[in-house]
């Protein structure tokens, strides 16, 4: 069935922050130099906007002070300046506080839920005349015969699980555009076959990620303190294991509290869902927690590579913004300010571009990034991760206060990164692992959580989590690594089960909370994560 | 025949309903909202009696605050041919909406009031009912299948133990209950076409309807917690339970 083209100057794929603050900067330079005629979509795989967006979050609000000056009017969700910073070492028994690390002191941050910032970000874009357009997953991208992208597809509907159209079926619409700006966060799945495609990452050292596990409480209000942000590293992993925890009292009694884990994790018996239960019964975590009521669960991976692992921006016919080019800051545990930035770069380029009706193959994106404010603070940042990676906690805490304080950033070498999936231990050689049942009141079973995701996906559809090669689980990954995918999914996505010829994996991809943990950690890069037709997947509400 | 369908917007049926922390009712702010799943297999009927011909004009009503339009727009995307919002503050009651609906259909001279068998949200089950009723015209409630021949509907409803099908002389009302059919995924371009199509403004005040709301709720309250199940080893042990833990046999 032949597909539908739809013509847009400017196609954005991810309704996230960088994905709106492109749409909004290059409406807001459409109107101010009476261009009005820029169309820009949006196109969001969620069913609305902010349903997929997860995040701590402490936001550092620069590039909102940037794009609208006077957010604060204009009843922003950003409501709760961080006023209270801790930094804990935590031990199995006790706890040590820390002085706070520069990179960690949270004065003039906002404490509160990204998913709220970007449902108001949407509501700014689309009143500068941008289109948004949820429910619908860019699933593919178009190239011109020059080898440019020259636009998107949407994923088709009403497939049947062999891929063959069923009654219900609609075929996909193809946007074309002048520029298509991919801004689908970490690891998004059209922006990997573009960083291949154009070998974008070809100066770059690996990318290497994290995931982070969150959940939101409602807390007693004698127990509510606003602005309180608690980080927190050691316990409950080794020290060899890179990641920490975090909690953030916010407004309306709420309370984030998560576990981020490097997904360079070596042990393939570590469960990152069961170290962030585990996490919440220490002392320190437990007494925020007890007499709440949990409200929601999610998950979701982030770039942790920074500027060594950070791709080249352009390609012909686009570039990728935000955490889709790894711009989040690791040191400072923030994305939300570089992604937002990034997305403006990107829209002072393209405008400038399409306004002049330029001649040139680039809009000079890459230099643009260069010169902004976001460099140098990746710049500064970069030799923290690797450094931890390398010489394990207390290294890298070392590393980290003689970096930061006595060279100030300035170090006259780059640490390399290394491909998380190549790290993993056969389980032969790991330790084994006990976790403790869950309580039901700080501590809860899989399921339980994945049910408070919200998420949801037809079963009467191609399956989105593809296997490269179907024996490879069996007897790669069962036979050597016990299955890690059983483990290290935070949505109960993968079982193994034993079926007439032996075990088997199966995929209850309806429980898919889009995190892209599998795509990353796969220790064969054996599991491909594409889109679902649109609108399904996880509705975080206030994440 | 011209043919008005209701639309409702309510929480989306994948969310955790939450209640309110003081009991006057459930947490709607921030919360994914979506179309009545039965009033989008109502709408679905709806556009293909348009597609076969029978039906010449579709209009789409919903009773809401202004967060309603997005209802309304999906509607249109769907294959509504106009779509009007009578403004409301939210939640409106089965009575009050019936009435608007009957004076909406009056107005407009319709031959069919297709509706959804119940709302997801409060599950009252009422409105199709109250409506027939104040319009004085007969109702298919529950319907699974529709057949519209010679100014006449019959109507295959889902009653308890079968099956029961009904003929009635239109105009009247039906409500849609699961099976009638599936509906229609929504194409992007109908719905970049559906945000630029007007969107009619009416008032309960204009159409002389009274809102106060004729139920008083008192209480909202989550649902006691079910214990957890336990896993018994084998039949005598499952006997034992059920004899002297839960006396049911």
């Amino acid at each position: 069935m032949e597909r539908e083209q739809i013509k847009m100057d400017v196609v954005i794929v991810g309704a996230g922050p960088s994905g709106l603050a492109a749409a909004i900067r290059l409406r807001q330079l459409a109107q101010d130099q009476g261009r009005d005629d820029l169309s820009v979509c949006v196109l969001e795989k969620g069913p609305e906007v902010g349903a997929h967006i997860l995040s701590g979050a402490v936001i550092d609000p620069r590039s909102l002070d940037e794009l609208i000056p006077d957010w604060r009017d204009l009843a922003a969700p950003l409501k709760t300046p961080a006023v209270d910073d801790h930094f804990l070492l935590l031990r199995e028994h006790g706890s040590l506080r820390l002085p706070i690390p520069r990179s960690l002191q949270n004065q003039g941050n906002y404490v509160g839920s990204l998913g709220h910032l970007c449902r108001w970000l949407g509501e700014q874009a689309e009143a500068l005349g941008v289109d948004i357009y949820p429910g619908f997953a860019a699933a593919e991208v178009l190239y011109d015969e020059q080898g440019s992208v020259r636009g998107v597809a949407t994923a088709d509907t009403g497939l049947q699980p062999d891929g063959t159209p069923g009654p219900q079926h609609e075929p996909g619409v193809e946007i074309v555009a002048g520029r298509t700006l991919l801004a689908e966060g970490c690891r998004g799945s059209l922006s990997q076959q573009v960083i291949a495609a154009y070998d974008l990452d070809r100066d770059a050292d690996p990318q290497t990620y994290g995931i982070g596990i969150k959940e939101v409480w409602e807390v007693g209000a004698e127990v509510h303190r606003p602005g309180t942000v608690v980080h927190t590293v050691g316990w409950p992993l080794d020290s060899r294991t890179y990641g920490g925890g975090f909690l953030y009292h916010f407004d309306e009694r709420r309370v984030s509290v998560g576990f981020v884990i490097g997904l360079d994790y070596a042990n393939p018996n570590l469960s990152p869902y069961q170290e962030m239960q585990r996490f919440k019964t220490h002392p320190e975590i437990r007494r925020h927690l007890e007499g709440g009521r949990r409200l929601s669960y999610g998950a979701r991976a982030l770039v942790e590579g920074g500027l060594q692992s950070c791709p080249k921006l352009e390609f012909p016919g686009g570039m990728l913004v935000g955490d889709a080019a790894g711009l989040l800051n690791v040191a400072r545990i923030k994305g939300t300010h570089t992604a937002m930035k990034s997305g403006m770069l990107a829209a002072d380029a393209v405008f400038a571009h399409w306004a002049n009706t330029s001649d040139s193959a680039t809009t000079g994106v890459d230099r643009a990034l260069v010169d902004s404010w976001i460099w140098p603070e990746l710049k500064r940042a970069r030799n923290i991760r690797p450094a931890f990676a390398r010489w394990g906690l207390w290294g890298g805490l070392a590393y980290a206060a003689a970096d930061t304080y006595l060279l100030g950033g300035r170090a006259p070498w780059t640490l390399a990164q290394h491909a998380d999936h190549e790290q993993m231990q056969k389980q032969s050689d790991a330790r084994p692992i006990e976790y403790p049942p869950p309580d039901g009141e700080i501590t809860f079973p899989l399921l339980s959580s994945v049910h408070l995701s919200n998420t949801n996906h037809d079963e009467n559809q191609p399956c989105h989590l593809r296997l490269r090669d179907s024996d490879v689980p069996i007897q790669v990954n069962l036979a050597d690594f016990g299955a890690p995918e059983t483990r290290y999914c935070p949505a109960g996505v993968y079982e193994i089960v034993d079926g007439h010829g032996g075990p088997r994996l199966q995929i209850n991809a309806a429980n898919c909370v889009h995190c892209k943990t599998c795509d990353i950690k796969d220790p064969t890069q054996n599991i491909q994560w594409v889109v679902p037709q649109g609108g399904e997947g996880p509705i975080y509400s206030e994440m | 025949m011209k043919v008005l369908v209701g639309v409702k917007r309510v929480i989306d049926y994948n969310v955790n309903i939450r209640v309110k922390a003081d009991g006057t009712g459930v947490e709607t702010e921030n919360v994914r909202m979506s179309t009545n799943p039965f009033d989008e297999i109502a709408l679905e009927e709806a556009v293909r009696l348009k597609e076969a011909g029978i039906c010449s004009e579709l209009v789409a009503v919903t009773v809401g605050d202004e967060a309603s339009q997005e209802t309304l727009r999906g509607a249109l995307a769907m294959g509504a041919d106009r779509a009007i919002r009578v403004h409301a503050e939210m939640p409106p009651q089965p009575l009050n909406v019936a009435a608007l609906l009957a004076a909406i259909a009056r107005e407009e001279a319709v031959d069919l009031v297709l509706l959804g068998k119940q709302a997801i949200d409060d599950d009252a089950n009422q409105t199709g009912q109250m409506t027939a009723a104040l319009l004085g015209w007969p109702q298919g409630t529950f319907a699974s299948e529709l057949t519209i021949e010679d100014g006449r509907a019959r109507v295959a409803r889902e009653i308890d133990g079968g099956q029961q099908t009904v003929e009635l002389e239109l105009p009247a009302v039906v409500t849609a209950d699961l099976r009638l059919n599936e509906p229609r995924f929504v194409k992007l371009p109908a719905m970049m076409k559906a945000k630029k199509r007007p969107i009619e403004e009416r008032t309960p005040e204009a159409l002389g309807i009274d809102m106060r709301p004729r139920v008083e709720r008192v209480e909202v309250s989550e649902p006691v917690p079910r214990e957890a199940g336990v896993r018994v080893a084998d039949v005598d042990e499952l006997l034992h339970k059920l004899r002297n833990e839960a006396g049911v046999i």
